[in-house]
């Protein structure tokens, strides 16, 4: 195995729970001492409103601290260990730079209601990346308040109900493909819309017909994605635009896969309406373990009167926030947005500049084809097509001796990788969504392929060492119906469990 | 460019490999009318240097808190978190890792959500609570949504105190719903009026929702809000804006909550100018079903090991779509760490210690502004560190205006939120002032600013 992997055991620590670790008396802080009346706190508030100590609270030392979480941190992947194929996530490689810009004290250390003449780097720089947005998905303006993609989806369905209503009805239904993340019909049934499901056609994308099938005065729009999760282009989204614009409905799209699109092709000018980008993915903003992400919104002109407040909006050479928008959706979060992604995001584009986004979106699209090309034939490949930004394949082949997807999935971990998003998009049985990124190099590449074929044939000779993967990780596969069953969500006080319970494997 | 390996003579190997002649093949299928023709109108490339010469410029026009004198809260605090906050969420490991769809390399993220969990479950006085929300504001919409679903009602009374902002994003996540909103004025104190809250519950209300401390910076009397929801079969949802508070005031758990939300950035997260922030969101054992947003579970592996997995995902989106119990998909997972690890550093004397020197400065900033010529205290009732100024004789602006040239940011002026309150401020004073910041406001205002 060792030629095939980059993964080895190195020393890693057992670490019990924070609270494990307390003991009465130890801090970690050092606050101010108060240099105002020391008052006892229930001559300030009533004594029915003060609470006693809070039992069970962690007690411990700075340098406990910081072992603690840095045991946590090594028993975790990311991107700056190694490849993380994660299909539709776009696990590309997260500037440091980038962090450095949203530290400065003039980003971070501003208060969202500071005085607007007081703040204007920080609104030209909301004003820009606004700009930057609309120009490279081709649309008229950008909303960046939402905090996440699927914040963003929620938002842009929103407009579209918004815009409706002002046409003097809502409309009630909401066609969303097979092939959809499922936060599309999750937003659209947050938004009181009934979600119709369309059928993807045999050569992977959503067909005009399928569409007029279902299309009448009682749809309000469509989620299309676009390159789709099977990662290939829509190949007739303008004719399903034109569809849904004839009975006059409004096309979302949802941008989590940008990457390949940016510099490559105009969103707008395919017919769509509203687009939500996810600046932790196109734009490199970390993923931090599950956020923070921000999620803005594109949009046509005829839907900007309905733009989240406030609106960053430039009066001469002065920057300032637009409440004053009668027709607003109102707000979807306090504030204006994630700001601190902005900034990295924004960071991001002028790093790259017009050339290094085409450059990060053409080598994406090279590196997930040549994926696919090198894979073909040990994997299945249900859609046999020039791909976009990743390539699905499915377990058929390895099904038959009892591999699936899981397994495979798992004992990718022992040789090193993260595995790709599996089991996604639900229309391919078994599926295994790889999405490479413009990160990784072609030597980097070329180990993935070779562990991965060297796994195919694996579960032609010894299946078992893919029933027992993963090895090398610290736990071995967790017991998630004894998780679901017995749901322990929270540590209380009680006798401690030993360190790491039955110690180094 | 150094963020991509691949050379031009790599990309020509792969695409001999992939047997296409160029890249624009891989291409093909995108219809001509919609290709981009040339360059996206963006600036040019910048080197690292000259990138973040440029962001030094864009900063030098922004005010922040430490060359300042800052009384703005208002639902962003400037707290002290500790140093080793910054550097532990830096490592890569935490960084550059994605939800944790993969337990066995994900233990370190997981790990530390269950901490998470548990610590806001402590703070809180809750049951469950979940691995966040995006921020205070929706995590208080998604709440709302919750109790709809729980109890199947169609109306919800909010008390006019929460944030301005909060109560916007409820009347945007409710609108497509046709939830109807009773919002509930404020009384002398500036409290909730009690009398008025009782009034507008029914059988038909889902829920009472309150903040506490409020808008103002009071105490809200949120036993006797959640009496008034549960009197009529609703549940009782409360937001706290200033966590920081939960260090001395009595866990809304304690005080009849069904479910609690906070905004979480005043744990170790940067005001940074409105966001990323993190939502806590908690609740009852019994509602753990109907509750938005992921949940991390203890469970073994198949040694016997100790490990922790998300869990209790058939609510969620991926599995459920149209009938998911919220839309939401990522958490603010990295925020919730450095509120994690703000929290364990704190510790049970750290957070105690907080809340209270909040609480004297904030009590002595109140009693020199209270005797300050020309102004007053608008309510009388009990405060935790912030409250609000009602300024006699000048207009509130004008008055703010000039202490910003003054490098002083006095407070939030109230009367984009509440036109009745259009000659009064919102004054925040956290352990990060120090009094003679406190005398230099006072002093600024009585002497005639």
């Amino acid at each position: 195995m060792s030629d095939h992997t980059v993964g080895t055991r190195g020393l890693v620590f057992n670490e019990p729970l924070i609270f494990d670790r307390s003991v009465p008396g130890r801090v970690a802080y050092s606050l101010p001492p108060s240099d105002v009346p020391e008052e006892k706190p229930e001559r300030l508030i009533p004594r029915k409103f003060l609470r006693k100590e809070i039992a069970g609270f962690p007690e411990v030392s700075e340098l406990d601290v910081v072992r603690h979480f840095t045991r946590l941190s090594q028993w975790n992947f990311g991107i700056d260990l190694g490849m993380y194929p994660l299909g539709s996530c776009t696990m590309k490689y997260n500037p440091r730079v980038n962090e450095d810009a949203a530290r400065l004290p003039g980003f971070a250390r501003a208060h969202p209601y500071q005085p607007e003449e007081l703040s204007q780097g920080a609104l030209q720089l909301m004003y820009e990346l606004a700009e930057y947005l609309a120009q490279i998905a081709a649309m008229d303006a950008a909303s960046l308040q939402p905090a996440a993609g699927a914040h963003g989806e929620l938002t842009g369905m929103l407009l579209i109900r918004a815009y409706h209503v002002s046409k003097g009805n809502p409309r009630k239904k909401v066609l969303v493909p097979d092939s959809a993340h499922g936060t599309n019909p999750a937003s659209s049934a947050i938004c009181g819309y009934q979600v119709i499901p369309v059928k993807t056609g045999p050569r992977g994308s959503v067909e005009p017909q399928a569409v007029a099938d279902v299309m009448d005065a009682d749809v309000a729009g469509i989620m299309m994605t676009n390159p789709n999760t099977l990662g290939l282009f829509e190949e007739h989204i303008v004719g399903v635009c034109q569809v849904v614009h004839a009975k006059g409905g409004q096309v979302y799209c949802d941008g989590a896969n940008m990457n390949p699109m940016v510099g490559i092709a105009k969103m707008g000018a395919m017919g769509i309406d509203v687009l939500q980008y996810n600046l932790h993915k196109t734009f490199s903003t970390p993923h931090g373990g599950g956020g923070p992400g921000s999620g803005p919104v594109a949009l046509k002109a005829h839907l900007a009167p309905f733009m989240p407040v406030p609106v960053v909006v430039k009066r001469g050479a002065r920057y300032a926030l637009d409440y004053d928008r009668p027709h607003s959706i109102g707000k979807v979060r306090a504030f204006y947005g994630n700001f601190g992604m902005m900034v990295r995001a924004y960071a991001y584009i002028r790093t790259l500049g017009p050339d290094g986004l085409r450059r990060m979106a053409q080598t994406a699209v090279i590196n997930a084809n040549y994926l696919m090309s090198q894979l073909k034939g040990s994997y299945d490949l249900p859609y046999d097509r020039f791909c976009k930004h990743e390539c699905v394949f499915s377990d058929a082949i390895q099904a038959k001796k009892d591999v699936h997807t899981l397994d495979i999935a798992k004992r990718l971990m022992d040789y090193g990788f993260h595995p790709p998003t599996i089991y996604f998009p639900l229309i391919v049985k078994g599926a295994l969504m790889i999405e490479p990124t413009e990160s990784e190099s072609k030597e980097t590449l070329d180990q993935f392929i070779a562990a991965l074929k060297r796994i195919a044939a694996e579960a032609e000779e010894h299946p078992d060492l893919l029933h027992e993967a993963p090895q090398k990780p610290r736990v071995s596969r967790l017991n998630e119906v004894k998780a679901a069953r017995e749901p322990n969500l929270r540590w209380r006080p009680g006798p401690a469990r030993p360190a790491g319970g039955r110690g180094p494997k | 460019m150094r963020y991509i390996p691949n050379t031009d003579a790599d990309c020509r190997q792969m695409l001999a490999a992939i047997g296409v002649r160029s890249v624009e093949d891989l291409f093909a299928d995108i219809p001509r009318q919609v290709r981009v023709k040339g360059d996206l109108k963006l600036p040019p490339a910048l080197s690292e240097t000259d990138l973040m010469r440029h962001m030094r410029g864009l900063v030098a026009k922004d005010a922040d808190v430490e060359s300042y004198s800052s009384f703005l809260g208002a639902g962003a605090y400037n707290h002290f978190a500790p140093t080793i906050t910054n550097h532990l969420i830096l490592r890569g490991e935490f960084l550059t890792a994605y939800t944790p769809y993969q337990p066995e390399i994900s233990q370190g993220t997981l790990q530390a959500i269950y901490e998470y969990q548990t610590l806001v479950c402590q703070l809180t006085g809750m049951e469950v609570a979940n691995a966040s929300m995006y921020e205070g504001g929706s995590a208080l919409a998604e709440a709302v949504l919750m109790a709809h679903r729980a109890t199947g009602r169609e109306e919800v009374v909010v008390a006019r105190t929460v944030h301005p902002e909060y109560r916007q994003v409820i009347r945007t996540y409710l609108a497509p719903l046709g939830i109807r909103i009773r919002e509930v004025p404020y009384g002398a104190a500036g409290g909730t009026d009690l009398k008025l809250l009782r009034a507008a519950v029914t059988e038909q209300t889902a829920c009472v929702a309150v903040q506490s401390p409020n808008f103002f910076g009071v105490v809200e009397e949120v036993a006797e809000a959640a009496a008034a929801a549960h009197a009529k079969g609703g549940l009782a949802v409360v937001a706290v804006a200033e966590p920081v508070s939960l260090g001395l005031l009595t866990p809304p758990g304690e005080l009849g909550a069904d479910i609690v939300v906070a905004e979480g950035q005043a744990f170790g997260n940067p005001i940074s100018f409105g966001g990323p922030y993190l939502g806590f969101f908690a609740t009852k054992e019994r509602y753990v079903r109907s509750m938005p947003g992921r949940l991390v579970g203890q469970t073994e592996d198949r040694d016997g090991r100790v490990g922790y997995v998300l869990t209790l995902s058939t609510r969620e989106q991926h599995i459920r779509r149209e009938k998911a119990t919220s839309n939401i998909c990522t958490n603010e997972g990295l925020c919730a760490l450095a509120a994690t690890i703000t929290l364990c550093a704190l510790g049970k004397q750290g957070v105690r210690e907080m809340a209270l020197l909040n609480l004297r400065k904030a009590a002595y900033a109140k009693g020199k502004l209270a005797k300050a010529k020309g102004f007053a205290l608008r309510f009388d009732g009990p405060t935790f560190n912030e409250f609000v100024v009602q300024a006699k004789r000048r207009p509130v602006r004008q008055i703010l205006g000039a202490l910003a040239r003054k490098r002083m940011l006095a407070g939030v002026a109230l009367d984009r939120f509440y036109p009745e309150l259009r000659d009064c401020f919102l004054v925040c004073v956290t352990e990060q002032n120090r009094r003679e910041e406190i005398d230099g406001l006072v002093k600024a205002l009585g002497g005639g600013g």
